[in-house]
């Protein structure tokens, strides 16, 4: 075998794991008849650097866990044959976790170089928007997005083609369309990764809808958090524009579409898209009282509509295969495939993009590869902040909106964290009510004043003061903040508390009765004591701890010094000699 | 110092809805957002003092104080929470010397920062420095990491 061509995987989730010393080490060694490039992210996270080598027979291969030692084995065309992860012709460990997936939105991630436009339209790009332009009436592009059934992928999961057409059919000249790329659900990572693995598809989507709904300016509306992603998106509009995919006339058409990047300044609610167009008018991010919906009334007063990145990402290959063929994925009333952002205590995390109705077991098992450590699995998180706990028993529910919706979660933009035995519930409660709290905008009194209470309550609980009235008062609270809060944060505030009360009650009342922390997570609730028997003096465990609690000599028994320690775990977990003891 | 304020305001002169970009690049400029740009700026585009305010302490990218020469954000996201992510900040705090109740280090070389999510999930527990990411970080690597930035 010889190589041909080296792409090191240089997304945000490479670079952290070290791709930018890989890609100088093979730059430095590689002789001239293999072509170094770059590309974004295929979604196998776990096994970052990655890179993909093209054989002179035009095979592709994937090797992951890389690192500059490596590059000498790739220059002498024998690479490690141990961390080959995906191949084409032979047997790897990824090829089945790939051929379970179904690539719509994520087509071109990890397969071409997201700066280089040249790659995107030789993979069919902006092949859909010369079609709509050239061929195509507003409605029929509409339509075909109607009957391609596919739902809004920021969360909610409304029509798109039928958004798409309250924008079309509202009265006015100037009209506006916008991607919310302001990713904030923690856990999910979709959208950054589509953004700086293929943002062209993003850019052809917006523009495809703006020539639907008949809008002629257009915002990307990123978060700053993601730097990336930002210069990826200014890049590929630069681009777009000079090839004439963006700007004035496009394929020579009367149509014409200006885009702008906004980046975001850090603000949760910003995600809810009344406070989105707030913040692009340059004001707080406080949503407002919907109707007048913003394909009424939205930037500036004028019809806007908002689509999520993933949404738009799907357009193009839609108006390319037809609705059908994307309607032929799916459940009844969830059409087409959705990204997951798959992390926490789960083997191989990464990206996975499935059919709807594929199983929770199916994608954290069978694709991800199973538990951490084989330990037992207590629960995954779904929908961030405004989703919730799923537990084992339920782990066969299809994923899709209204399966998920029913057992009290929600689908949300996808993010997907697994959680095993050493999580604690209430403190994942907790967690996620110190979040929303914290990010509530404050115009309504109980998503303000109502979650500080559950958090306060949630935080009594964790450290052994609760009692079983603070139930009660929980769920009437929750009641309260659902009923009486405006916008989608207030609404689903309470939902992580009310999934763990429901499935997890057992560990309340651990905490309530017993003062118990099952997990041996809270803090109040769990005292750690070295065993000078069993200590074997490696100060593994002293290296470890965060406030430097640990005193003792090399090969001599240590100690905890109880009165700085924060109880945190850290050389429990540490401990190869099981010296630490927790109680 | 006003005569750059007043670039980046005419920079902006005429377009709707700059509130945010005008303090995000004085903030770029300045490292921080004082009352005294507050008020040059609220004299210059005529937007209220008040409402330029409550954009600064809305919005979780403005801070009213200077910053350390480098930015530590740890990322406090579900998967790095479950992946101890605590542990990691409290490690920070120690090394860092932080006094009570402030983020920035007293030579002023560090502002620790906690964020909801930096988006690397997979890669849990997650720490960035300036722009680079760090995967995977362990508590008694981070003195090292630190070590790179002067």
């Amino acid at each position: 075998m010889l190589i041909k061509e080296i792409k090191v995987g240089m997304a945000s989730c490479g670079l952290a794991a070290g791709a930018k010393d890989v890609y100088n080490a093979f730059h430095d060694v590689l002789p001239e008849t293999v072509k170094l490039t770059k590309t974004a992210c295929i979604g196998f996270c776990y096994a970052e650097p990655m890179v993909e080598t093209i054989d002179d027979e035009g095979v592709s291969r994937f090797y992951g866990y890389l690192s500059s030692k490596d590059a000498e084995a790739f220059a002498k065309h024998e690479p490690p044959q141990k961390k080959l992860i995906i191949s084409q012709k032979e047997d790897a460990p990824g090829n089945k976790k790939l051929a379970r997936q179904v690539r719509i939105a994520t087509r071109n991630s990890g397969l071409i170089d997201p700066d280089k436009i040249e790659q995107y339209v030789a993979r069919d790009g902006y092949r859909a928007l010369k079609k709509v332009c050239t061929q195509m009436d507003r409605q029929t592009v509409i339509d075909e997005v109607k009957n391609s059934g596919l739902r809004g992928r920021g969360g909610a999961g409304f029509s798109t083609g039928l958004k798409w057409q309250f924008a079309k059919d509202a009265p006015g000249d100037k009209k506006y369309i916008i991607c919310n790329a302001d990713e904030g659900d923690p856990g999910a990572f979709m959208d950054r990764n589509l953004l700086e693995s293929d943002p062209h598809a993003v850019l052809e989507g917006m523009a495809i809808c703006a020539f639907s709904v008949g809008a002629d300016e257009g915002y990307i509306y990123c978060r700053a958090e993601y730097p990336l992603a930002v210069r990826r998106l200014k890049k590929s509009i630069k681009d777009a524009e000079k090839r004439g995919f963006l700007g004035n006339h496009i394929y020579g058409s009367d149509f014409s579409l200006h885009l702008k990047l906004k980046e975001g300044a850090g603000a949760f609610v910003c995600g809810e898209e009344t406070a989105l167009i707030a913040s692009i008018e340059g004001k707080r991010g406080m949503p407002r009282l919907r109707p007048p919906f913003p394909a009424q009334s939205g930037i500036w007063k004028k019809p806007t509509n908002n689509n999520n990145v993933e949404t738009y990402a799907n357009i193009a290959w839609i108006i390319n295969h037809g609705a059908d063929a994307y309607a032929a994925y799916g459940t009844e009333k969830s059409k087409g495939t959705k990204v997951f952002a798959l992390a926490g205590k789960v083997k191989e995390p990464g990206l996975v993009e499935v059919p709807m109705g594929t199983t929770l077991r199916e994608i954290i098992f069978d694709i991800g590869g199973g538990i951490k450590d084989d330990r037992s699995f207590k629960a995954v998180q779904l929908g961030g902040p405004s989703g919730g706990c799923v537990p084992e028993y339920l782990l066969d529910t299809s994923v899709d909106y209204d399966s998920i919706a029913k057992i009290g979660a929600i689908m949300g933009s996808g993010g997907m964290v697994v959680m095993d035995d050493t999580t604690c519930m209430i403190n994942i409660a907790s967690f996620f009510l110190n979040f929303t709290q914290n990010e509530s905008c404050g115009k309504c009194t109980f998503c303000r004043i109502g979650t500080k209470r559950m958090l306060e309550i949630l935080r009594r609980i964790q450290a052994g003061k609760g009692e079983m009235e603070d139930i009660e008062t929980l769920h009437e609270l929750s009641e309260q903040i659902i009923n009486s809060s405006l916008c989608g944060l207030g609404k689903t505030a309470p939902n992580p508390v009310l999934s763990t009360l429901k499935y997890f009650k057992d560990e309340y009342l651990a905490h309530i009765n017993e003062k118990k922390c099952p997990a041996g997570v809270c803090r109040d609730l769990v005292n750690f004591n070295i065993d000078p028997e069993a200590c074997t003096g490696c100060t593994l465990c002293s290296r470890k701890c965060p406030v430097n609690a640990i005193e003792g000599v090399v090969k001599g028994p240590h100690k905890i010094d109880q009165d700085k320690c924060i109880s945190c775990g850290a050389c429990f977990e540490a401990c190869k000699f099981d010296a630490v003891i927790r109680s | 110092m006003n005569n750059e304020i007043l670039d980046v305001i005419k920079k902006y002169e005429g377009k709707r809805g700059s509130g945010i970009p005008i303090l995000q690049d004085v903030q770029a400029i300045e490292g921080f957002i004082s009352k005294d740009s507050i008020r040059y700026i609220s004299e210059h585009t005529g937007i209220p003092s008040a409402e330029l305010y409550g954009i600064v302490t809305f919005y979780s990218m403005f801070r009213l104080k200077p910053q350390g020469r480098h930015i530590i954000r740890v990322c406090k996201g579900t998967a790095c929470h479950v992946s101890g992510a605590d542990n990691i900040a409290s490690m920070l705090n120690t090394l860092l010397k932080l006094p009570e109740g402030e983020s920035t280090t007293e030579d002023g070389r560090f502002t620790l920062v906690e964020v909801a999510c930096l988006g690397c999930c997979s890669l849990a527990p997650v720490i960035m420095v300036n722009e680079d990411t760090y995967g995977k970080v362990a508590s008694d690597k981070l003195e090292k990491i630190l070590d790179k930035y002067e």
